[in-house]
């Protein structure tokens, strides 16, 4: 017979639900919750409602936001004529970290991968193109997809359909990473940046 | 004999998925292990030495080490990067599906050079501006087929073994090759099911089959087929893999999309 109280075999279960979490470490985390101050526990459960209750797509960028439209499509200090692509909503954090960007966003929620079944329709590239037909201000799209086989082919979808509407489009450079060691450098990045050297 | 831990390999990357943190799931295709998935540690990282190395298409030489239930590569240098290849839209839509035939009807452990050679060269061919993918597409599936043990029979009938007149004939996909008239006719009731789901097979389409399955590439690669004919052979092939796959592919869907530039003009009007 099962002695374990329900509610500690129902966490159980529900952690072991998520990623990367096996039935130890699900076990570890309630136990660790259970012995934890209940000011933890509140505040992780408060979290958790808070995360499906609040958090909304904006429906200019698709991206998340608690807000619709996000704050930075509401932010008037930021360039309206510059949109920059990103695959993910993680991808609009890493730029905006730079804090060299001050342009909009429009977040696609993937990219292209034939083989996992993923065409442009499961893609917001429709609603790209409804926002670039009814923002005629829009003057320079950003392609900033990941430089992978995935992200190039997304990108180049996107060139093939809004390249004859006349707007200017860029991708971001490719080239070294910092920290990174010329040697271990493949073909195709060494060669981008070659082409895109500067002047020093 | 027991591997060694750490050991060399030479592969061309079917199929790449993310796993973990910053690490990647490589599917691959080996000369002498046929299929095999590694893991690459770390692969995501910009600062990465693999991540460059380890792309989709590219023949890559990996140093691996024995993991508990996969491999680890650690080490990977590039052969070949494919960069007129992955220059194009339309031929990574053909990569893609020559990549997802592969890693469909490639075998686990399973020693193939030949299924490793076709690959590599169709890669290296769909990144010539002068090859039409479409005549690549078709050629692939047939040599795919005869290198997995799924070759269709076009020289003689299925049913009575005689030689193929050149004539109008049948194909049947659940027999795997080419029915004569007479047996279709004769015995449509008697070939326990054989002949029931047999398809007329022009003379032409006939022809292209048999010249895409048994020349070169270097013959092939200057053959025109009327508009028609592809049509009928592709539309074969497409069937025969997918009864023999129990599945249809998913990157004939992107292929599709990519080849009606309706679908474009539609979207743009949407």
């Amino acid at each position: 017979m099962d002695t374990t109280p329900r509610a500690v075999t129902r966490l159980i279960e529900e952690f072991h639900r998520l990623p990367g979490i096996g039935p130890k470490t699900a076990q570890r985390l309630t136990f660790y919750l259970l012995r934890a101050p209940k000011e933890q526990a509140q505040a992780l459960s408060e979290a958790l409602a808070h995360l499906k209750e609040r958090i909304t797509t904006c429906a200019i960028c698709a991206n998340i936001a608690e807000e619709n439209p996000c704050a930075i499509c509401r932010d008037d200090g930021r360039d309206r004529s510059i949109v920059c692509i990103v695959e993910e909503p993680l991808d609009v954090l890493a730029i905006e970290r730079t804090r060299e960007y001050h342009g909009l966003y429009h977040v696609l929620h993937g990219a292209i991968s034939p083989v996992e079944g993923i065409g442009p329709d499961d893609l917001k590239v429709d609603e790209l193109l409804q926002r670039i037909k009814h923002n005629p201000g829009i003057m320079e799209l950003v392609l900033a997809t990941n430089p992978n086989v995935e992200g190039e082919a997304t990108a180049m979808y996107l060139e093939r359909l809004i390249k004859p509407l006349g707007i200017r489009m860029t991708r971001l450079a490719r080239g070294l990473p910092m920290g990174g060691d010329l040697e271990y450098a493949d073909e195709i990045t060494l060669t981008r940046a070659l082409e895109g050297r500067r002047e020093v | 004999m027991a591997r060694e831990r750490l050991y060399r390999l030479e592969a061309i990357v079917l199929k790449r998925s993310d796993i973990g943190e910053a690490d990647r799931l490589l599917t691959l295709l080996t000369p002498a292990r046929g299929k095999l998935r590694v893991i690459a540690k770390g692969a995501r990282k910009p600062s990465s030495r693999k991540s460059g190395h380890v792309e989709l298409f590219t023949r890559i030489a990996l140093l691996l080490a024995q993991g508990k239930q996969l491999d680890i590569i650690t080490q990977a240098d590039t052969l070949d990067t494919r960069q007129t290849l992955r220059a194009n839209l339309d031929r990574i839509g053909y990569a893609y599906y020559l990549a997802e035939l592969v890693d469909q009807f490639a075998a686990e452990e399973n020693e193939n050079l030949a299924l490793f050679e076709l690959l590599d060269h169709a890669l290296t061919w769909l990144g010539d501006a002068a090859t039409n993918p479409i005549l690549l597409a078709r050629f692939f599936e047939l040599h795919l087929l005869t290198h997995v043990g799924y070759r269709p029979q076009l020289f003689v009938c299925e049913n009575c073994g005689k030689p193929v007149e050149p004539i109008e004939n049948y194909f049947s996909i659940t027999t795997g090759g080419v029915l004569d008239p007479n047996c279709v006719a004769t015995q449509r009731e008697h070939i326990e099911g054989r002949a029931r789901d047999a398809q007329t097979l022009s003379l032409n389409a006939l022809k292209a089959l048999r010249y895409l399955q048994t020349r070169s590439w270097d013959t092939v690669r200057a053959v025109r087929l009327s508009a028609a004919t592809h049509a009928e052979i592709e539309t074969l092939l497409y069937r025969y893999i997918a009864h023999h796959l129990e599945r249809n592919l998913k990157s004939v869907e992107f292929l599709r999309e990519l080849r009606q530039p309706s679908v474009m003009a539609e979207r743009e009007s949407r």
